[in-house]
């Protein structure tokens, strides 16, 4: 493995061959903002969030730090004009779908992204695939699936595997940047199991 | 469909999963339909987690995870066929078979589908009964088609 010298944001970085963009920018402590990033996952490069601008043999591209890999003499940077807009598109895209993330929330002040600039379309989750990805690559439990693709791509329980592995794991709950994950959870846990009868009425015994 | 038969085609390609697009393909031939009692073999002998069959079985419009009727119809609704005419060749296979756009009858009769372009817009407006091609075709020419397909399945 040889090393390679880049430069982000001006500060001269030396990264192994193979690292990402973002491992790189890590080590010197240039913060990128990630959503589906996560240290024991695979690098999916999905929410995009942590796109940057990147030029490799004079060619000025915006590049996903995340899957990117580092190259002798590329010159990084990471909040340019071109770089924060593409953030705040991409926040908007998202709080259209999630409204009352924390996390997308707290990026969309720093990127100014209006979060009703889309219409609602309100099915909570992102599709990060930290759920899919961590229960697959850490788990090796596959409970959760995407299905479907496109506009209609979401993210399942396999009743079959979830009712037998997630009741005492759960691990992937507080790996979701919305509240997506536990309202599929539920939805499913509630289809898989009996009604439970409802409390009884008052008998006419309250007040009004 | 019986499992012997599943094992066969499991195992005429070696039980490889790389194979499982191309296995998954043979038994929606064999048996018009993908039953989940086929996928969960297929899942284990093949050590492929369930939950990426279902992400494959949804994702290519090929599979189908519920029952097919007996004739399957596909309406071409691409540009070349809407502008002549597809919209009211679809209302007349509706009311023949008395069956919506992707939906199948209780008696497994019928499946209709609406198909983007079928590679012939000459011969627009088309509707492919069973894997016959039926071009130019007009609301009471595929009328009769359908009614010679249900006599020939009773």
């Amino acid at each position: 493995m040889s090393e390679i010298v880049l430069q982000i944001d001006g500060k001269e970085v030396t990264a192994q061959e193979g690292t990402t963009i973002l491992e790189a920018a890590r080590s010197v402590g240039v913060a990128i903002p990630t959503l589906c990033d996560h240290e024991k996952l695979i690098p999916y490069g999905a929410c995009r969030i942590c796109t940057v601008e990147a030029d490799v043999h004079g060619k000025t591209n915006l590049v996903a730090a995340c899957l990117q890999p580092v190259e002798n003499g590329l010159v990084v940077r990471t909040r340019t004009e071109q770089v924060d807009q593409a953030r705040k598109i991409i926040l908007e895209q998202m709080l259209a779908h999630a409204p009352d993330s924390e996390q997308l929330l707290e990026l969309a002040q720093v990127y100014g992204a209006n979060k009703d600039r889309f219409a609602k379309e309100s099915n909570f989750c992102i599709l990060c695939g930290l759920c899919v990805r961590y229960c697959d690559e850490v788990k090796k439990k596959n409970a959760v699936a995407f299905i479907e693709r496109g506009a209609k791509r979401e993210i399942v329980f396999i009743p079959d595997i979830a009712i037998r592995e997630c009741w005492d794991c759960k691990e992937c709950f507080p790996l979701c940047p919305t509240s997506a994950l536990q309202a599929a959870y539920y939805l499913t846990e509630a289809l898989m199991s009996p009604p439970v009868p409802s409390t009884p009425s008052c008998k006419g015994n309250c007040s009004k | 469909m019986n499992s012997a038969k599943i094992d066969q085609i499991i195992n005429k390609h070696n039980a490889d999963a790389g194979s499982l697009i191309q296995i998954l393909l043979e038994i929606q031939s064999e048996n018009n339909w993908l039953p989940r009692e086929a996928l969960t073999r297929v899942s284990e002998t093949l050590d492929v987690p369930m939950s990426r069959i279902r992400h494959i079985t949804t994702f290519y419009k090929t599979f189908s995870l519920v029952p097919k009727g007996r004739h399957e119809v596909h309406v071409c609704t691409g540009t070349a066929c809407h502008v002549r005419g597809a919209e009211r060749v679809l209302e007349a296979v509706e009311d023949v078979t008395g069956v919506k756009a992707g939906e199948t009858d209780p008696d497994l009769n019928f499946s209709i589908e609406t198909v983007g372009c079928i590679g012939c817009c000459a011969l627009g407006p088309v509707v492919v009964v069973d894997g016959e091609y039926h071009g130019n075709i007009t609301p009471t020419e595929i009328a009769d088609v359908l009614k010679t397909c249900a006599c020939k399945s009773e």
